[in-house]
């Protein structure tokens, strides 16, 4: 049941990945010859013709489309432009940073995220609920970028405490991290609060109160435990917005991930890297969204009966 | 007893429409009347007075209130016409997308079976993908200007309205007055515009307002990150960028960018959850 349920999710994600490949190509390849633009002007007739046979740019658009397919599929985006290395390798060797990043993050986000929730939910109305609800609201509407610059500024130039920039040790993990957890901050904490005082209204919970179990007793058993579920559902929704956030967070910090590389890729119009990112950071937001969903179906009966 | 009454939510619907509204009224106000109100020309160089503080520091320079950025520019003059492009491409991509995406999901509504289908399935595809990574793929390939963002923008979030119209255009399909408006004939085009319409503005005027302030960050994201307009251009996001390359010596100017940008989408958030409050809470609840 669970199995199958599964391997149906699955057969939709070649669907998925056929549209954002389509996307990729279509935007990318349709709209600037990269020939033109990677060549100067003193370039040789043989280095035109070797570059648009390199990147198959004499076939026909369809045909285009189907080699493009057909090296996706054996996980091939070709050679890239600006690295001596194939497109894919390059993002490889990217990912570990970006994991890392968006790992730290989304815990961060989650636990924090959760417990303020839980907090405003519980305290609905009184001062601690209009202080977090208030700045979570602010916070959505705080541009992720102005955010970093701002972190930077007071904890690396002015107190000196943390370095404005760099790769490797702990400590150059805890601005950007800091940064894209506050991003998904917010919706963590309004989402909570919101099922949370959803669940509060459901009969079950006022049996569990009228019966004479404490608040704390029905809160800890009734309601918890149903708001894993839409917080869950929640998170995979985030997932696009994470990759989004480490996109920006990257680039502030000069973080080595994939989001920053696909930006200097574009600068470079270094099109082969810059399909293979998109193309793994889709995957990557398509395969969680899938987890999200088994794991929801594991711990909720009902959704295995729906 | 008296006391379970006034546990009301602090700030109540009609003051964050109050005060969500004042703000946008005075960024639209600023941003149609820049050239009355800047003091200083946003383009205008001056190499004598570079990255001078403004109004809190000795170093100030008569007239520039909140100082001068690399050029010499006045930045609240770069700042007030800044407004004008984040308005202007707020807006028109949201309506670009609420056009899309209303149309989009009433044909689904209504329509039903392989046209629900393939409309709904390719919503859900591209709600998948990161709107802002379509985004920055357009804006590359096309170059940044300032028709293209809206354009870029429009398409990327276009589902959002799809989803919530679709919602309730099936919902108000089986509705007694549809059935009979479909029973004397009425053909689709008169149902949306007759029934349907009317019945989906309330919570589209929600969302749309919501989306405004989504689109003026996507905007300044975009700007910042080198694919909105080049510079010289006076946006928020570019000047937000140049200050960021000059934190250490000149951090106003990407605090007063920020500043600006943070006020605005917080002034039309408002604006929108009060909104939301005055009409029905649960046909919008995410």
């Amino acid at each position: 049941m669970i199995l199958g349920y599964i391997l149906r999710r699955l057969a939709f994600l070649p669907l998925t990945l056929l549209l954002v490949a389509f996307a990729t190509f279509i935007v990318l390849r349709l709209t600037g010859n990269p020939v033109d633009i990677f060549l100067d002007i003193n370039r040789t007739p043989e280095q035109v013709a070797a570059l648009t046979k390199r990147l198959h740019l004499d076939e026909p658009i369809p045909i285009q489309f189907l080699i493009f397919l057909g090296d996706l599929l054996r996980g091939d985006f070709g050679e890239s432009l600006q690295f001596s290395n194939s497109a894919s390798a390059v993002v490889w060797g990217r990912v570990g940073a970006t994991l890392q990043l968006a790992g730290t993050a989304l815990g961060l986000a989650v636990l924090l995220g959760v417990l303020g929730g839980i907090v405003c939910a519980v305290w609905r109305d009184r001062a601690a609920d209009a202080v977090i609800s208030s700045i979570a609201v602010a916070g959505q509407s705080m541009p992720s970028f102005w955010l970093g610059m701002l972190l930077i500024e007071f904890f690396a130039l002015q107190m000196r405490w943390l370095p404005t920039s760099g790769y490797g040790e702990p400590r150059h993990l805890v601005l950007p991290a800091v940064t894209l957890a506050t991003i998904l901050l917010p919706n963590f904490v309004l989402i909570t609060r919101t099922s949370i005082l959803e669940l509060m209204s459901e009969q079950f919970v006022v049996t569990g109160r009228s019966k004479g179990l404490s608040r704390r007793r029905v809160l800890f058993t009734h309601v918890l435990p149903n708001a894993v579920n839409p917080v869950l559902s929640f998170l995979g929704v985030q997932v696009g917005t994470l990759m989004a956030g480490s996109i920006i967070t990257e680039t502030i910090y000069a973080w080595p991930g994939v989001g920053r590389l696909l930006i200097s890729s574009i600068f470079n119009r270094d099109v082969p890297v810059v399909e293979a990112a998109v193309f793994f950071i889709a995957t990557a937001i398509a395969l969680a969204n899938l987890t999200v969903d088994v794991l929801q179906m594991l711990i909720d009966p009902r959704i295995r009966r729906a | 007893m008296t006391k379970k009454k006034k546990k009301r939510a602090l700030f109540g619907k009609r003051f964050k429409m109050a005060v969500g509204g004042t703000v946008l009224v005075l960024a639209v106000f600023c941003a149609v009347f820049a050239p009355l109100i800047a003091p200083f020309d946003p383009y205008q160089q001056d190499l004598m007075a570079r990255l001078k503080p403004g109004f809190w520091s000795e170093k100030a320079i008569a007239g520039h209130i909140l100082g001068t950025d690399n050029y010499g520019r006045d930045l609240l003059s770069r700042l007030i016409y800044g407004s004008r492009l984040s308005i202007l491409v707020g807006v028109a991509s949201m309506l670009l997308s609420a056009l899309i995406g209303t149309i989009a999901g009433i044909i689904a509504g209504l329509k039903g079976g392989m046209t629900e289908q393939a409309i709904m399935r390719f919503a859900d595809a591209q709600m998948a993908f990161p709107d802002i990574l379509l985004a920055i793929l357009m804006a590359a390939a096309l170059g940044g200007n300032a028709l293209n963002l809206i354009l870029v923008l429009g398409v990327s979030r276009w589902m959002v309205y799809a989803r919530v119209v679709f919602g309730l255009t099936r919902t108000l399909k089986q509705r007694p007055f549809v059935e009979a408006a479909t029973l004397y004939g009425g053909n689709d085009r008169y149902i949306m515009r007759q029934h349907i319409l009317p019945q989906v503005a309330p919570v589209l005027i929600v969302v749309a307002t919501l989306q405004v302030a989504q689109m003026i960050l996507q905007e300044t994201a975009l700007s910042f990150l080198g694919l909105g307009l080049p510079p010289p251009a006076a946006t928020w996001g570019n000047i937000l960028a140049e200050g960021n390359t000059r934190l250490f010596i000149a951090p106003w100017i990407a605090n007063f960018a920020g500043l600006s940008i943070i006020l605005l989408v917080w002034g039309v958030n408002m604006l929108g959850n009060g909104l939301r409050e005055q009409y029905d809470p649960r046909m919008i609840s995410r």
